[in-house]
């Protein structure tokens, strides 16, 4: 009998023990919720070369823009639609950005028609070095997009940097984006 | 009920996706025979979609889920198998899109987890059951100290 004692007294704390992991379960769950962001699926593609990609400008429908021909300089490639209401949010956050003149801001009009793209840039600014157009959305599948607004940094080797999913805000730029941009200019080989 | 229960959380859970477009499918897909429609729904029954992630590939109305929609249909013309369209999209929009992840090192824990807790539980109990039937006639005082559990 008494040989069974002890254990019997350890077997005593495992409700505690299995209570104890579900509490912290449940605050590692309540933790993660923080996260504002949370909905952003993490994109693949991120550290891979930009998806390749051959796609007419919004401004001259008959000249094709390839991933190639953005080469050689750092670009932010921002996903956007006339019928995205939270592009309009951002718009004056990437214009404030565009200014700057930090980077070449390339616009993604993704599944959108000609004609009411040119009247939101003509409504609200066009902050964007050019404008590519994915009316059909095949461009946009290979690069993960899949809401808008969406922004990748592109370095000017063609390797995607980084993502985010959502309007741009002041806070995002100055804690994500600028940081990243520092990184390139330090990587890039003088 | 459990299911309007089930229901009633996944709508809770989509109403996030603020920036859902959603679809207007012009031109809805044809099937060129009965087998392909019959694969076709098999495989985007499997993928989620990565906009309102709480429906699959063929229950959602997002435009996004109607673009991969047809993406998934030329693939499967071109020849591809299942494992390479669900690769493809895996590729691009990492392997949330798979309903049933890839068994490897990051998801053991998701796919031998359960079967580990149920195991854990069942050696206890049966720990237990062997322990109280070894002492026919438990001590007053054990008595007691079983009455705890």
């Amino acid at each position: 009998m008494s040989e069974s004692m002890p254990r019997k007294s350890s077997m005593r704390w495992l409700p505690l023990v299995v209570v104890a992991a579900l509490g912290a379960l449940l605050f590692a769950g309540v933790m993660l919720s923080r996260n504002p962001n949370r909905e952003a699926l993490p994109s693949p593609l991120i550290g891979k070369p930009a998806p390749a990609f051959r796609l007419p400008v919004l401004h001259e429908p008959g000249r094709l823009v390839t991933d190639k021909d953005l080469r050689g300089a750092p670009y932010l490639l921002n996903v956007w639609g006339s019928w995205c209401p939270a592009c309009r949010d951002e718009h004056p956050v990437l214009t404030r950005f565009a200014e700057t003149k930090r980077l070449r801001v390339v616009g993604f009009n993704w599944k959108d028609e000609h004609g009411d793209a040119m009247r939101w840039l003509e409504q609200f600014g066009n902050p964007y070095f050019m404008v590519l157009t994915d009316y059909e959305g095949k461009a946009a599948i290979d690069w993960g997009i899949y809401g808008a607004p969406e922004t990748f940094l592109v370095d000017a080797g063609g390797t995607i940097r980084w993502k985010y999913v959502g309007p741009l805000t002041d806070a995002v730029i100055e804690s994500e984006l600028l940081p990243k941009l520092v990184q390139l200019n330090a990587d890039k080989p003088l | 009920m459990m299911r309007a229960l089930l229901l009633a959380f996944a709508l809770v859970l989509s109403s996030g996706a603020a920036f859902a477009q959603v679809a207007t499918d012009a031109n809805p897909l044809t099937f060129n025979s009965p087998a392909e429609e019959k694969r076709f729904h098999a495989l985007v029954s499997e993928l989620r979609c990565v906009m309102c992630q709480n429906q699959s590939l063929a229950d959602s109305n997002a435009q996004i889920a109607v673009d991969l929609r047809r993406e998934v249909l030329e693939l499967m013309r071109q020849g591809k198998n299942d494992a390479q369209i669900k690769d493809f999209l895996v590729a691009r929009y990492g392997e949330f899109v798979l309903y049933r992840p890839q068994v490897e090192s990051k998801t053991w824990l998701l796919w031998f987890g359960p079967a580990v807790v149920l195991l854990g539980g069942g050696l206890i109990v049966i720990g237990a059951v062997r322990r109280r039937s070894r002492g026919a006639a438990p001590a007053a005082d054990e008595r007691n100290e079983e009455q705890e559990w």
